[in-house]
């Protein structure tokens, strides 16, 4: 890996760390859910823009991880780090059983049979209504949101500890984008989204590469969602609909697909765009849709994309 | 000694038309093979259901001595059988030389320049795939057959739509390659048959019509009939 790209991403982990002191309160709590949903991001763009998969239906892993995080605080009374790294080993579990049997097939069958298992889970959390109160949602109450590691005890009501937390797992989730970009694997996922018949006859167990992109993927979303879960103290159905497994295809398209940073800087796009737009007019998605076709017109393969063809060709 | 390659009965039809159908097939080690029929003789079909990029009705596929009928086509490329595509099948949006790197398991790598200097396009390594010429993109594909290290070699039509001066160089190339690979090779440029091929098997209707060597299959009347013209 070239020095240069490292130190890229340590200035845009170094210049996040800085921001905190600068920014305001709102400004601050914004970043928090920037960074934790650009995890979300990050891992769906190794499978959509690295092995070239369009899944419409990741808001169930990262349903999976919201909730079986919130509910291990609230019903299984496990501590926040117990109840997160159950929910990220529930995730990995949950995406390969599914990717073994969505993998099985390809291009528009695979966008809607991913759908379809997304909406079946939205239904199912609905249906436990008992358990998840369903639109309401489950909070987390504040006396649940202190835990301590290696005798440091912590507060996930404070915003600054949120704020560095939702940073350290940025920076873990941009590390490894990064190895697994430059690995065999990560090459072999972008010769599997030029060309499958290809790869194979070269060699490659196309389906065994493309369920680990799809379980990584998976595990990166389920992160994402227990991260929120616990950060917020909520888990709401909403964040289990059709509209969750959109947002992370719109914010990788928008920084740029199979670039590390641009899901990052396309949740961050978005979010900046939703929140300044509903300054002025109510009817916000419009304000984003037209910014959409403005991006689709001047930046077809996304910001970073696009920037990488035409003047920094060695960004990963 | 065990031939390097053998199918018995082996059978594959798509629907009511037999592509393939029963053919008993040996190929010995070291050499160089052509497979020639007219249109529609099943011979793209029977290196296909070699390479195992599709599976066979009936019948059985041997590569030395072992029964590789059900492995996947990923699994015979492991085992050392390469098949280089008909219709060019390169990656043209990455560079020839991360072509090259990922035909030879080393992705990302460097270390392809041999395949390429075997070629002659090392000094295009460089160049994204697909904006190379025709000609070039056909000794793209062998070089990743190379890269493949195989005991075996398939070339689908390699010659289809090359200029006289690329075939020249294109048949040096092969026998270059025959020095270490078994080479199979479909072609139906009859003169690069006669000059390359050691051994040739002419199939028409699915089956083995003869098999021979070179002055054998010009001077037999039924492979005449069937598809040099009888005039």
């Amino acid at each position: 890996m070239s020095a240069k790209s490292i130190l890229l991403h340590l200035a845009v982990v170094a210049a996040l760390f800085a921001l905190q002191f600068v920014a305001s309160d709102y400004m601050v709590l914004v970043l928090t859910r920037i960074m934790v949903l650009a995890i979300y991001a990050m891992g769906y763009n190794i499978l959509f823009g690295y092995a070239g998969l369009l899944s419409l239906g990741h808001a169930m892993f990262f349903a999976t991880g919201l909730y079986a995080a919130a509910l291990g605080v609230t019903r299984l009374g496990l501590g926040i780090p117990e109840a997160f790294l159950l929910a990220v080993v529930i995730g990995v579990i949950v995406s390969l059983v599914i990717g073994l049997i969505v993998l099985r097939t390809s291009g528009v069958a695979f966008m809607i049979v991913t759908l379809m298992f997304s909406q079946a889970a939205f239904l199912t959390v609905l249906y436990f209504g008992d358990y998840t109160r369903g639109d309401e949602g489950i909070v987390i109450p504040d006396t649940l949101r202190q835990f301590s590691v290696a005798g440091l005890s912590m507060d996930l009501t404070s915003p600054v500890l949120r704020y560095n937390l939702a940073l350290g797992f940025l920076a873990f989730a941009i590390a490894v984008s990064l190895l697994v970009v430059r690995s065999k694997t990560g090459h072999v996922l972008v010769a599997i989204r030029e060309n499958e018949n290809r790869t194979a006859m070269l060699g490659y167990d196309v389906a065994r590469y493309k369920l680990r992109a799809f379980v990584l993927s998976g595990a990166f979303a389920a992160f994402s969602g227990a991260a929120y879960a616990l950060m917020f103290a909520y888990a709401g159905s909403t964040l289990a609909s059709i509209q969750y497994s959109i947002h992370p295809l719109l914010w990788t398209l928008l920084g740029g697909a199979a670039t590390v940073l641009g899901p990052i800087l396309g949740t961050a796009i978005m979010f900046v765009l939703v929140d300044v737009a509903s300054g002025f007019t109510t009817a916000t998605l419009l304000a984003v849709g037209v910014v959409l076709i403005l991006l689709v017109l001047f930046f077809p393969k996304g910001i970073l994309g696009t920037l990488r063809q035409r003047y920094i060709r060695w960004l990963p | 000694m065990t031939a390097l390659l053998e199918t018995r009965a082996l059978s594959r039809s798509f629907g009511g038309l037999k592509a393939v159908s029963g053919v008993d097939f040996t190929l010995q080690k070291g050499e160089v093979r052509a497979v020639i029929g007219p249109n529609g003789a099943g011979k793209t079909t029977f290196v296909s259901l070699i390479s195992g990029r599709i599976a066979p009705s009936s019948g059985t596929i041997l590569f030395e001595g072992e029964d590789v009928t059900a492995l996947p086509a990923h699994a015979r490329v492991k085992r050392g059988i390469a098949y280089t595509f008909q219709i060019t099948s390169i990656y043209s949006n990455l560079t020839v030389e991360e072509n090259v790197a990922l035909a030879s398991h080393r992705p990302g790598k460097p270390g392809s320049r041999v395949f390429l200097e075997r070629v002659g396009l090392a000094d295009r390594a460089g160049q994204v795939a697909g904006t190379l010429s025709y000609g070039h993109q056909r000794l793209l594909e062998v070089a990743m057959g190379l890269a493949l290290r195989p005991k075996l070699l398939i070339l689908d039509e390699p010659t289809q739509g090359l200029s006289d001066g690329e075939i020249e160089g294109f048949i040096r190339l092969v026998r270059d390659v025959a020095q270490e690979a078994t080479v199979m090779l479909i072609e139906h440029n009859m003169p690069v048959v006669m000059e390359l091929a050691s051994r040739i098997t002419v199939l028409d209707r699915g089956s083995i019509l003869a098999e021979g060597s070179p002055a054998e299959i010009r001077a037999n009347h039924a492979v005449q009939d069937a598809y040099l013209g009888s005039g």
